[in-house]
């Protein structure tokens, strides 16, 4: 109400302290996970940041990444997925099937299945979002179907392994295209074998683009008058994300380099980021999850676009159910099993609203990572799996507490 | 006879409004009680304060109830004391039978565990007192709005009601139903049941109330006793519209164009009631530069009328054409609306027109995001020069554009609501009640942006329960009564009577 009452229409100037209370829920994600990852570097003795371990790290949180991504869109929406997981096995399981029983080339399986995925999802979408069945039942059914199939499909047995090509869609580094003298130049630099240069310099590029994004930005807004983020927290903020991004790429260069995973991840992230953030489409999801009704009044197809955001979700779930088979190089009935609920874990952490119309694709990336980091370091701590089902769980609740009393402060 | 309740210079003050103001009314024992008045009046306010939804202490005044001073802290407290409302807004759960709900909250029951048996024979009594022949078990669902009042008033007699109070009973019921209820009404007079009834329809309070008591702006303005001089429907009007017109509504040029958009043989049927016309054959035009309202009482059809020209929003069977420009034009779907050049401007802007967690920019926006990228990709900074024009230009009271809507007055929210379809570049606004919950500076403004529309020769369709406001407003006036638009009046021949008099000689 005091808002609606101020006249001027100037930007009032706050202080460092109201911002961080009201942005607390974005930094609070990125030193949560700054926060877990410097405990488990002290308590593991160092192995979290080995570059063995971030390799692995990697690659074994790619396939819930990739899902999360599809899963935050469907959540924005105003939706649930509940069969991602049944999805991602049948997949690998359909490209056990086609490549190691039929002896299909792996890239034409690769198509096929990526196919498949996304007719799995339109099957759901249709009957969510032109049938207005609730998706958690349509995909709570959808989860039972796929996992039968799966273990029908594959007949009970685990189904391998896959050619090398295949493999190295999840276990494959990009080459270093420079040549190695330079690697081994550097290698003494950083006391290391040998460098990987493209990984490095993708390090630094990275590092750098996000800065200048963020400059370009903070600029931009400075000429409306809008900037409402301090000074030294911009700073702050991007000299911590540069330097990270930095630091991790230092260290899988002197290791095997960039994992392939870890590209298509990227790619994958920063094409989602760019279509939810920038693009019609992406605003309509989030008008759609906002207000359904005052999505649809006001022109927008909301059935359509709910039985994309499905569409997208399948196939996404074949792409991780891809890396998934290629990562352990065998399909079994068993894999996905529960996976579904990592991945919503991931996007409700990250910050996304059950209720729809909120999120981003970054929060769930971060929120993915930061159940990975936990997995990870309390694998090598060794910490029991019942301990850590008990401690994610609580992770969960507490983020989604403090999305809501932060909400409630806000009034 | 005696008085059962006299309420006392009775006065609640909102936030900036005052609501009632020294209201009296006073109802005797035994007598159907009329208490009649326009949207907004103050009818349903002093029935919130009669029956303790505003708790004692929240206004002032005095409710003497009874013969003593009753100061209800919540509508328990009311209930207990025997005074039963049934809103407008039937409030049953439509998944329970008719004896869940009929005891619903009095559970029939002992030890927590309920007594089936008696619950159902208590029920039959009851159904058989009302009329309403159907078994308890029958679920609610399954039945009419007529017999879903029916067992609202089998559930007041349940808990041995003295004042029954009702609020609109008839406006959602058919011709026959509206007799049966009116006869019950008369009925339970008869075993002693004091009531009041609000309604619309004169000729009901006519035939059933003993005295009529007509509220205008939040006061009393006269009270008429049947049993002395027989009431006529004309003194009623006279008493329920007859307010200074000093309103200020913004001077303007009137001056018609050519005819913008032409509706003809408008039909369309209830979505649920598959049997219940809603609209019935609506014919009507809005020329370039005029301002053309629809007047009608709550229930008459108008929202579903703009709905259904928008995009068939509501309602099903729609039949009909609709020309832009003498020219036929598709709007069976929202976007083919929007693209023919019809907005419509929601009477829900909280539920309809608002996506109340986004910005002010992206509420803006939302409506035509073509304008405002290119290949599908989002230009931000144009965004933000659009939304800040039109921030400049309705005068959006916000600390900027990237401000949540929800932190927004009413009054702001509606002016949101409207950039965002002025941004749509519309030929012709339907505007459903565009000043609704507003404050008078806010809605003084929104006038002034409607006329500065005509003026640049947009066609307006104004829909509006406030007959002041669209005799301030508008060149021409469609009175709308039951699904039927019933007349049609330039602005030099309406007057409220005569408004009032097209919708309840009907």
């Amino acid at each position: 109400m005091a808002l609606a009452e101020q006249t001027g229409g100037e930007t009032a100037t706050k202080s460092v302290g109201d911002y961080l209370l009201s942005h607390l829920r974005e930094y609070g994600l990125l030193f949560a996970l700054i926060a877990i990852m410097v405990f488990f570097q002290i308590v593991t003795g160092g192995t979290l940041l080995r570059p063995v371990n971030i390799t692995n790290l990697l690659l074994q949180n790619s396939y819930i990444i990739i899902m999360a991504l599809g899963m935050l869109i469907v959540i924005v929406s105003g939706n649930i997925d509940l069969s991602v997981g049944s999805v991602m096995g049948f997949i690998g399981a359909l490209a056990a099937v086609l490549i190691v029983n039929m002896g299909l080339p792996w890239l034409l399986t690769i198509l096929i299945c990526l196919v498949v995925g996304g007719l799995i999802g339109a099957a759901q979408g249709y009957w969510v979002a032109y049938w207005k069945i609730p998706s958690f039942i349509v995909t709570l059914a959808g989860m039972l179907v796929f996992r039968g199939l799966s273990l029908w499909l594959l007949e009970g047995q685990s189904v391998g392994p896959f050619p090398r090509e295949f493999q190295t869609i999840a276990n494959g580094f990009v080459p270093d295209i420079f040549p190695a003298a330079i690697g081994q130049a550097l290698a003494p630099v950083f006391d290391a074998r040998q460098v990987n240069v493209l990984a490095l310099i993708t390090g630094i590029a990275a590092a750098a683009i996000i800065v200048w994004g963020g400059m370009r930005k903070r600029a931009r807004n400075k000429a409306y008058g809008v900037v409402d983020e301090p000074r030294s927290f911009f700073i702050a903020r991007n000299v911590i994300i540069g330097a990270a991004l930095i630091f991790i790429m230092y260290k899988l260069s002197t290791f095997r380099g960039l994992p392939n995973v870890l590209i298509t991840m990227g790619v994958l992230t920063i094409i989602y980021a760019f279509l939810t953030e920038r693009t019609v489409t992406g605003r309509r999801i989030y008008a759609l999850g906002g207000n359904q009704k005052a999505a649809k009044l006001s022109g927008i197809k909301t059935e359509r676009l709910t039985f994309l955001a499905f569409v997208n979700m399948g196939i996404l779930a074949a792409a991780a159910g891809l890396v998934f088979a290629a990562r352990l190089n065998t399909a079994t009935p068993k894999a996905g099993f529960s996976l579904e609920l990592d991945v919503i874990a991931a996007v409700f952490i990250g910050g996304a609203s059950m209720s729809g119309g909120v999120g981003k694709i970054v929060g769930a990336v971060v929120g993915a990572f930061l159940m990975g980091v936990l997995n990870n370091g309390m694998s090598i701590m060794g910490i029991g799996i019942d301990y850590q089902q008990m401690i994610k769980g609580l992770v969960l609740l507490a983020a989604v507490i403090f999305d809501v009393y932060n909400k409630s402060k806000q009034g | 006879m005696s008085a059962l309740l006299e309420m006392r210079a009775i006065t609640k003050t909102f936030p900036g409004v005052k609501a009632l103001d020294e209201v009296n009314l006073t109802v005797r024992q035994g007598e159907i009680h009329a208490l009649v008045g326009e949207n907004g009046a103050g009818k349903s306010t002093l029935m919130k304060v009669l029956s303790g939804v505003y708790p004692a202490g929240s206004y002032d005044g005095e409710i003497h109830y009874d013969g003593a001073l009753a100061e209800f802290r919540d509508i328990s407290d009311s209930e207990k004391r025997g005074i039963i409302i049934i809103h407008q807004e039937l409030a049953l759960v439509p998944l329970l039978s008719i004896a869940e709900n009929v005891f619903l909250g009095n559970e029939n029951a002992r030890n927590g565990v309920i007594d089936w048996q008696g619950t159902f024979q208590r029920t039959e009594a009851l159904l058989r007192k009302v009329g309403l022949r159907e078994a308890p078990t029958t679920l609610v669902d399954k039945l009419g709005v007529g017999k879903q009042q029916l067992v609202e008033i089998a559930k007041a007699l349940s808990k041995e009601v003295r004042l029954l109070i009702l609020d609109e009973p008839t406006a959602a019921l058919s011709e026959a139903d509206s007799q049966a209820l009116l006869d019950l009404m008369l009925e339970l007079k008869a075993q002693g049941v004091t009531s009041i009834i609000i309604s619309h329809k004169l000729n009901e309070v006519r035939r059933v109330a003993d005295s009529v008591t007509v509220i205008r702006d939040g006061s009393t303005v006269s009270t008429m006793d049947a049993r002395s001089q027989p009431i006529t429907e004309a003194a009623i009007v006279r008493d329920m519209v007859g307010r200074d017109m000093a309103h200020r509504y913004p001077e303007r040029q009137r001056r018609a164009g050519e005819v913008l958009m032409e509706v003809s043989d408008w039909n369309v049927w209830h979505p649920e009631h598959v049997d219940r016309q809603v609209i019935r054959s609506a014919s009507l035009h809005v020329c370039a530069g005029e301002v053309v309202g629809i007047a009608g009482l709550m229930g008459a059809g108008r929202t579903e009328l703009a709905m259904s020209l928008f995009g068939r929003s509501w309602g099903r069977n729609v039949s009909g054409t609709v020309k832009i420009r003498g020219k036929e034009v598709d709007v069976s779907k929202v976007d083919r609306a929007i693209d023919a050049g019809l907005a419509y401007v929601t009477e829900d802007r909280k539920s309809l027109g608002l996506i109340l967690e986004e910005t002010i920019q992206r509420n803006v926006t939302l409506a035509n995001l073509q304008g405002v990228s290119s290949g599908g990709v989002l230009n931000e900074n144009a965004e933000t020069e659009v939304s800040e024009k039109y921030r400049r230009a309705m005068n959006i009271r916000t600390p900027s554009v990237f401000q949540k809507v929800m932190n927004l007055s009413g009054g702001n929210q509606q002016k949101v609501v409207l950039s965002k379809w002025l941004f749509a570049g519309p030929e012709v606004l339907i505007l459903d009640e565009p000043t609704r919950g507003i404050d008078v500076g806010a809605k003084f403004e929104i006038y002034g942006i409607i006329n500065e529309l005509s003026a640049q020769g947009k066609g307006v369709l104004m829909i509006s329960s406030e007959m002041p406001e669209l005799l301030g407003m508008c060149d021409r006036i469609y009175v709308m009564n039951e699904g039927a638009l019933v007349g049609e009046l330039t602005a030099a021949e309406a007057s409220q009577e005569r408004i009032m008099s097209l919708i309840v000689t009907e």
